[in-house]
């Protein structure tokens, strides 16, 4: 185990996962109570045109441009989701699939002419889709790394003005907060989390980073503040854990193992959670009837009932 | 006939299927249930490579099925221990997701299986796997598979058609009417799950929530009846196939890709001129609209 983390190439792959899990931990914590769980799995298929279109300008895999492609991709996304949502009769969910799966198509369609014109420098691409931690050189992390960290830095700032957006819009609005500035900054903060994670656990998991943890904290909480220590929590040694199981035999994938490993927390959140965990409500509910079993009796012997 | 006709006529009869089942996906409002369940059939294709150790239609079929339901379930089950819907989708279609994946990369790797393939499919391939059949001849597998899930898809949605239409627009008035609301959903997710993995093969897993989900939108934004939505949406699907096809050989790229792209067309034209719900028709009547 030493011997994996002294190679310094997974030592920095580790830290990246790991900070990459806090940061979408937390802001998972916001899109939960916005309702918002698949946003992210939408933006994280609409960022891969502006990936693919950043990378056949500049014509090189530089990760800063291509996660500024993608973010304007993923916006833009955003944006349409809105729009259909609200000048038509479709659905948001509907409008989510539809951007998700025609953006990806139109991304897949460019990818397929940037393989053909770029010859070998492809392999890289494909890696930022499908997700690979493993092979991320130091650059690479360090971008990730420097843009989780403004991710958590906003939201440990702006940590009362957050809650308040998110439980009160109300009384947002009244102490004079711009409801429409935090959305578009809430919308940059998810966007830019997702397209730092794809390059590490790819398109279809970097959801699951943003979902789990924060759907397994809620198990152990009823306040907002311990829940998303607890969310960036999990999502950090969900990172860890993943990358570690994932360095321990050559051509294990690092993302789904990240994910499983996050699927654990929540499996046990889900049955030991203090709040509405599975045992607890059983135990709960044994309580109760037990307390109704002894009132019957005591009723009865009391003579109240025949 | 040639690669060509037997491509486009199994595009088209995904076109077909997608578009009809996509109709009640959007109108049950869960859209998003296509898109969990393309990811999970890879991991009942997966499973069940993994028992029989060869690439059959049948076993993949079934396996396919069964993860699909499964996933239903698990959404199903989750969303009753007062998980949010949405989330509860979210973290069974990822899980499952990556432990497909897991599998292929440790036990199934090498194979005719890869996850790149599986997302975005190889329509061009279609025509070089044949089977004999009984007074057709030879044709595609994947085609003969298309052509029975129509069938069956076309056979549920039509002897069942009152009970779609009552379960899917006022499900307690359905319940009342002692129609199993629960059984039908889970057909329902069935029959999302074999159109999902016969699709598979041709278009993969993205493209078949493309396929699934806008032609049955865009069908949506022209009519309020059922049964002109059901046929609006499958000729939807059935054009942005065809169209998709021949962008795709006009820029020479990825077939599946193009049709996903083809069906956004479809919607954006339908977005704008609907004279029911388009934009344009929004605003030369904006009262009628109200």
């Amino acid at each position: 185990m030493l011997s994996i983390l002294l190679n310094s190439n997974t030592g920095w792959v580790l830290l990246s996962t790991m900070i990459l899990g806090i940061a979408a931990g937390t802001i998972g914590c916001m899109a939960y109570w916005k309702r918002q769980n698949l946003m992210s799995d939408a933006l994280s298929h609409a960022a891969l045109p502006g990936v693919v279109i950043a990378f056949l300008i500049i014509g090189e895999k530089n990760l800063l441009l291509l996660i500024v492609g993608a973010a304007i991709s993923a916006l833009i996304g955003a944006f349409l989701i809105q729009w259909i949502t609200t000048a038509s009769r479709i659905s948001e969910d509907s409008a989510m699939g539809m951007v998700l799966a025609i953006f990806y198509g139109f991304g897949i369609m460019l990818l397929t002419v940037a393989n053909r014109s770029a010859g070998g420098n492809q392999s890289g691409l494909d890696g930022f889709i499908y997700g690979q931690a493993a092979a991320m050189v130091r650059t690479d992390v360090i971008t990730m790394l420097l843009l989780a960290l403004l991710v958590v830095f906003i939201v440990f700032l702006g940590f009362k003005e957050w809650k308040l957006y998110l439980f009160d819009q109300q009384f947002a609005k009244g102490i004079g907060l711009s409801i429409k500035g935090m959305n578009t900054l809430y919308t940059a903060l998810l966007v830019t989390t997702i397209v730092v994670g794809i390059q590490a656990v790819g398109v279809i998991l970097m959801a699951a980073m943003l979902i789990i943890p924060a759907v397994s904290a809620r198990y152990w909480t009823q306040s907002f503040k311990v829940m998303i220590l607890l969310s960036a929590t999990f999502g950090g040694l969900a990172g860890a854990a993943g990358t570690l199981i994932s360095a321990l035999g050559s051509g294990l994938p690092t993302g789904p193992f990240i994910v499983v490993v996050g699927a654990g927390f929540f499996v046990i959140s889900l049955v030991f959670g203090k709040e509405k965990g599975i045992l607890i409500n059983y135990l709960q509910f044994k309580l109760h009837q037990r307390t109704e079993q002894t009132n019957a009796q005591t009723l009865k012997q009391e003579g109240w009932e025949k | 006939m040639t690669y060509t006709v037997w491509i486009i006529l199994t595009a088209a009869l995904v076109g077909l299927s997608c578009g009809v089942i996509g109709v009640f996906l959007i109108l049950r409002k869960t859209a998003m249930m296509a898109d969990a369940i393309s990811h999970t059939v890879l991991l009942g294709i997966v499973i069940a490579f993994i028992i029989t150790r060869e690439v059959s239609g049948t076993a993949m079929l079934i396996g396919g099925i069964l993860a699909g339901v499964f996933t239903a379930f698990l959404v199903q089950w989750l969303h009753s221990l007062s998980v949010q819907h949405d989330a509860s989708m979210g973290i069974v279609f990822t899980t499952l997701f990556a432990v497909g994946v897991i599998l292929i990369a440790t036990s199934a790797g090498n194979a005719h299986l890869d996850v790149k393939h599986a997302l975005m499919g190889e329509i061009t391939f279609i025509p070089f796997h044949t089977i004999t059949l009984p007074f057709i001849g030879s044709i595609p597998a994947a085609t003969a598979l298309l052509l029975a899930v129509l069938a069956v898809v076309l056979f549920f949605i039509i002897a069942f058609y009152k009970e779609w239409k009552i379960t899917s627009f006022d499900p307690a008035l359905a319940a009342s009417l002692g129609i199993p609301v629960i059984l039908m959903h889970y057909l329902f997710m069935g029959l999302v799950s074999v159109t999902t993995v016969a699709s598979f093969d041709a278009v993969g897993a993205i493209m078949v929530v493309a396929m699934l989900i806008t032609p049955a939108a865009s069908a949506y934004l022209w009519t309020d009846r059922l049964s002109l939505m059901l046929l609006l949406s499958g000729a939807f699907g059935v054009i942005s196939a065809v169209s998709g096809y021949y962008i795709a050989a006009w820029i020479d790229t990825s077939i599946s890709g193009s049709m996903a792209f083809a069906t956004g067309l479809v919607f954006m034209i339908s977005f704008i001129f609907s004279p029911k719900h388009g934009l344009i028709a929004k605003r030369v009547r904006p009262i009628e609209t109200m």
